[in-house]
């Protein structure tokens, strides 16, 4: 049990294990979607009237706790449930990223994260903080605009068969292929 | 400690996010690259088996733990703001290999940096509100 918990969780445990979280958000009377908490910490913060930002963020602070909790799972996970394995990635997909000057996930400090990306040394340098940036925008932009994240749209929306999250679905899509097939060879 | 099961629910939804590996840049770059099964499998299990248990929900007219019959919000019907907003979104998710729960979920898990990009993310929303009404819908 411990062992199964520690290694690397199998694609169908995290599966079941994401559809509970969204069930038991339900079964309180909630919705799961993650996102709706950067709407809430510009509420927060602006606190101005007759705007988008301009609702009672206090019906909110339960999503803000999961937002901890989910800092906190990061930190445990990390602490006391790890086997210490960098992510065992597919042959393919180390080959295109060593092309573009990314080296295996063992060679980072994280073992999740590359550290061409996510090292402080990278990340305070004028590219590697545009990089971040410009991807924190585009996800905080895109997310409000379409009305959902993955959790809000992918998981929450695609249970229920609405429409509009399919759309949105295929336009993380439609970003994600451009980004990476299109857009990475001329960043990286 | 009305709150308290929401720190639990959240705790647990971190730990799943990393050892699913799903917060990890190189897992969505393996999904973008179509390289593996692993992301599809997870997300596929998590829409089928949630898509079984909200049709349960409604057919059954369970309720919420406060005896509240349980309502899914249907979404605006629209196309531009979900396309275009899911498409900057995927140019995001992609380039800085998460969205926003893996985020906060990297910052516990050690990666520091991860924070600007989640600053920013709360820059992009309150932008989105500013041009909202500039926006296609």
């Amino acid at each position: 049990m411990w062992e199964f918990i520690v290694q690397p969780w199998p694609w169908w445990f995290s599966g079941l294990s994401i559809s509970a979280t969204m069930f038991a958000l339900i079964l309180f009377g909630r919705s799961f979607g993650f996102s709706s908490n950067l709407r809430t910490l510009c509420a927060i913060a602006s606190q101005r009237s007759r705007s988008f930002f301009d609702f009672d963020w206090k019906k909110e602070i339960w999503n803000l706790i999961f937002l901890v909790g989910a800092i906190l799972g990061g930190f445990l996970a990390h602490t006391y449930l790890s086997d210490g394995f960098a992510v065992a990635l597919s042959p393919a997909t180390v080959n295109d990223l060593a092309a573009l000057g990314f080296g295996e996930p063992s060679t980072s400090a994280s073992g999740v994260q590359p550290d061409e990306l996510f090292s402080w040394e990278q990340a305070l340098t004028l590219k590697g903080f545009l990089i971040l940036a410009v991807a924190g925008f585009l996800v905080g932009f895109g997310t409000r605009y379409a009305g959902g994240c993955t959790s809000g749209h992918a998981i929450s929306g695609l249970s229920d068969l609405q429409l509009p999250s399919l759309i949105a679905v295929v336009g993380f899509f439609t970003g994600g292929l451009i980004m990476t097939h299109l857009l990475y060879p001329l960043i990286f | 400690m009305r709150f308290l099961k929401y720190l639990i629910v959240g705790t647990f939804f971190g730990i799943l996010m990393a050892k699913s590996e799903a917060f990890s840049w190189y897992r969505i770059q393996e999904m973008f690259r179509f390289q593996a099964f692993h992301m599809y499998g997870i997300i596929g299990t998590a829409v089928v088996v949630g898509a079984l248990g909200v049709f349960v929900i409604k057919k059954l007219k369970i309720k919420d733990i406060h005896g509240k019959p349980i309502e899914f919000q249907p979404k605006e019907r629209g196309f531009y703001r979900y396309f275009i907003g899911g498409t900057l979104f995927g140019l995001g998710w992609a380039l800085g290999g998460s969205c926003p729960g893996p985020m906060v979920v990297s910052i516990g898990y050690g990666v520091l940096p991860m924070i600007i990009v989640f600053l920013f993310a709360v820059v992009g929303t309150f932008a989105y509100g500013e041009l909202r009404d500039r926006l296609p819908h």
